[in-house]
C-alpha cells in the first residue's frame, strides 16, 4: 500500500478539525471544500482554525500565502511547504 | 456585472440596518456644542463616543493658539513638506514631542491612520517579517498590506505565541518588527507590554507600540502604556495621534533611532501628502503641553471612567476585562444591539455601535468613550438609560431577578465571563482592576 504524502496527511488533519469544530458543517469537507464558501464559518472562525493548524503543524502562515488559499488543498499545500516538505 | 456589484452583500446589510431604525454610520449633529454635548434634530444629546479624551476640542488656549495660528500662517501649507517646505511650527511641535517623549527624533504625520501606513510600509521593507497582534487596527492592517514585509498574526495579547511564531522563523534572514496597541480601541484593554518586551528583547527584534488611544491617558505622565509599564527603553517606534485627546487631527510616529529622519525622503504616506495646516499645528502644541501641565485632566477622566465602568459592571452588563475610558458593554445579537443603540439615541446619549466583524470575538458592541469633560451627572444620565433600556431589552435582569439568578448560577456580583479570540472564555474580575 502506497503511503500518504505529507500534504494527503494534512489534508486529513484539516478535515478532522473542521469536523471537530463547535459548528461543523453539514456535509464532510473534502481536498476540493472551498474554506470561506462553502464551510459557513465567518471570517473570526477561520482565523481560529488557522491558528490552531499553525499550532499543529508548528509553522506561522504569512498573510500573502494565507490570501492566496481558497481550498482545504491550497492550504495543505502551503503548509507543507512552510514545513520544508 | 456593474462595476460596485461587488458591494451587493454589504450593501444589503446597511439597507437592512437602516429600516431598523437611524443610520449609526450617518449620524449627523445639527451642532457639536462642548466637548460632552451635541445638538441633534433640535434636541440636547450627551455624546459618549467621541474619544475626547481629556475633552481639550473647545480649550480656551487651544483655540486661541489655532486662531492666531490660522491669521498668522494661512488656512493651509497646500501641498507637502518636502515639496512646499516645512513650517517653523512643524519643526517645533516635532520638537516638543520628541522631548515629550525623552526620544531623540519625531515625525507629524497628517492623520494618525497615516501615520501607520507610513512607517509600517516603510520601516519593514522586503524580506522582514511583521508579527502583529491580531486584534490590531485597520490602519495597522493596512499599513502592512502597503508595503513589502512578511505579515504574521499572532493571538490578541498572548505573549506565548509571539514567542513561539519568532521562535518558528529561526535564523532566517531580516528583520523582525512586533506591532502592538497601548489601549485596543473595541474593549478598552491593554497589551501586555512587559512580557511582550521580553519577547522583544530574547529574540532581538524591533518593537512598535501604537499609543492612539493610550496618549494622555495612560502613564505617569501621559505618554501612554508603554511609560506606565515602564519599557520605554525597549520600545523602538510610539505611533499616536492628534484626533483623540489632543483634540484635533493628525498622527506622530517618535524614536531613539539615529538614522530616523531618512524616513522623511522615503516614506511615501508623509512625502506626498498635503502637511497639517498651520492652526491645528497650534492646537496641538498647546494640547500636547495641557497633557504635561494638567495631570488632573487624567486623574477627572480616570475617575469617570471608574464610574462608568462599575456602574455598569454592578448592574450585570459584561464588559471589557479593565477600566478604561473606553467602556464597551457586550450584547447578545447584532439586533438587539441595534435596538439598543437606538433606544439610548431616543434617550439623548450618543456612543458607538460596533457590529461583526470589526469586533473582537464577534460580539456587537456598543461602545462608549468617557471623556474629562464629562460631568458625574452626566455619567449618571447616561447610566440610568443604559440600565433602564438594558432592563426593556432583557439584556440585563431586574434588582430582584438578578440576585436569584446570580445565585443559582454562582456567579459572584463583580465577575463577568469574557472571551477573547483564540483565547476561548476568561473570567475576569471586573471591579477593581
Amino acid at each position: 500500500m502506497r503511503t500518504m504524502s505529507q500534504k494527503d496527511e494534512i489534508v486529513a488533519v484539516i478535515i478532522e478539525m473542521i469536523g471537530a469544530l463547535p459548528q461543523p458543517p453539514a456535509q464532510r469537507a473534502t481536498p476540493e471544500t472551498n474554506i470561506a464558501r462553502d464551510l459557513g464559518l465567518d471570517s473570526l472562525a477561520v482565523m481560529n482554525l488557522v491558528m490552531q493548524l499553525e499550532d499543529r503543524f508548528d509553522v506561522s502562515m504569512p498573510m500573502d500565502r494565507l490570501a492566496e488559499v481558497q481550498t482545504i488543498d491550497d492550504l495543505a499545500v502551503t503548509i507543507a511547504d512552510l514545513q520544508g516538505g | 456585472m456593474a462595476i460596485l456589484d461587488k458591494f451587493k452583500p454589504q450593501q444589503a446589510a446597511y439597507t437592512a440596518m437602516k429600516t431598523t431604525g437611524r443610520d449609526p454610520f450617518s449620524v449627523c449633529f445639527d451642532e457639536v456644542v462642548t466637548p460632552s454635548e451635541a445638538v441633534l434634530k433640535g434636541r440636547r444629546i450627551i455624546l459618549l463616543g467621541t474619544n475626547n479624551y481629556l475633552g481639550l476640542t473647545f480649550d480656551r488656549e487651544c483655540i486661541q493658539d489655532a486662531v492666531a495660528a490660522v491669521r498668522q500662517a494661512g488656512t493651509g501649507t497646500t501641498g507637502s513638506r518636502i515639496a512646499n517646505g516645512t513650517y517653523g511650527d512643524h519643526a517645533q511641535l516635532e520638537r516638543r514631542l520628541a522631548a515629550f517623549y525623552g526620544c531623540r527624533s519625531a515625525m507629524v504625520f497628517s492623520t494618525g491612520y497615516q501615520a501607520n501606513l507610513g512607517i509600517l510600509s516603510t520601516v519593514a521593507g522586503r524580506g522582514d517579517t511583521i508579527l502583529i497582534d491580531a486584534d490590531s487596527h485597520a490602519s495597522i492592517y493596512d499599513g502592512c498590506r502597503l508595503g513589502g514585509a512578511e505579515v504574521i498574526r499572532f493571538r490578541h495579547n498572548d505573549p506565548d505565541d509571539l514567542h513561539r511564531r519568532l521562535r518558528r522563523l529561526g535564523d532566517a534572514p531580516g528583520n523582525r518588527l512586533i506591532v502592538v496597541e497601548g489601549i485596543y480601541s473595541m474593549l478598552g484593554d491593554t497589551a501586555p507590554l512587559t512580557e511582550i518586551a521580553a519577547v522583544k528583547r530574547e529574540w532581538g527584534a524591533s518593537l512598535l507600540v501604537d499609543e492612539a488611544h493610550s496618549l494622555g491617558v495612560l502613564g505617569e505622565t501621559g505618554r501612554g502604556l508603554t511609560e506606565e509599564a515602564g519599557v520605554m527603553d525597549d520600545v523602538d517606534f510610539i505611533v499616536g495621534t492628534f484626533s483623540k485627546s489632543l483634540g484635533a487631527v493628525g498622527g506622530f510616529c517618535v524614536s531613539n533611532l539615529p538614522d530616523f529622519d531618512v524616513l522623511r525622503v522615503v516614506c511615501r504616506p508623509y512625502m506626498f501628502t498635503a502637511s497639517l495646516p498651520s492652526a491645528v499645528i497650534a492646537s496641538v502644541t498647546r494640547a500636547l503641553a495641557h497633557v504635561h501641565e494638567r495631570p488632573e485632566l487624567r486623574e477627572r477622566l480616570s475617575r469617570n471612567a471608574h464610574r462608568l465602568y462599575r456602574g455598569l459592571a454592578a448592574e450585570g452588563f459584561v464588559l471589557g476585562p479593565r477600566v478604561s475610558p473606553i467602556v464597551s458593554i457586550r450584547l447578545p445579537s447584532s439586533e438587539v444591539a441595534i435596538a439598543f443603540w437606538n433606544a439610548l439615541l431616543d434617550a439623548g446619549i450618543y456612543l458607538n455601535l460596533a457590529l461583526p466583524p470589526a469586533t473582537p470575538d464577534n460580539a456587537p458592541l456598543l461602545r462608549s468613550s468617557v471623556s474629562a469633560a464629562h460631568s458625574d451627572d452626566q455619567i449618571d444620565a447616561a447610566l440610568e438609560a443604559m440600565v433602564g433600556i438594558g432592563r426593556s431589552l432583557g439584556v440585563i435582569a431586574a434588582p430582584a431577578r438578578r440576585a436569584r439568578d446570580d445565585q443559582r448560577a454562582g456567579v459572584r456580583l463583580g465577575e463577568a465571563t469574557w472571551g477573547q479570540p483564540g483565547h476561548g472564555p476568561a473570567r475576569v474580575a471586573v471591579t477593581g482592576s
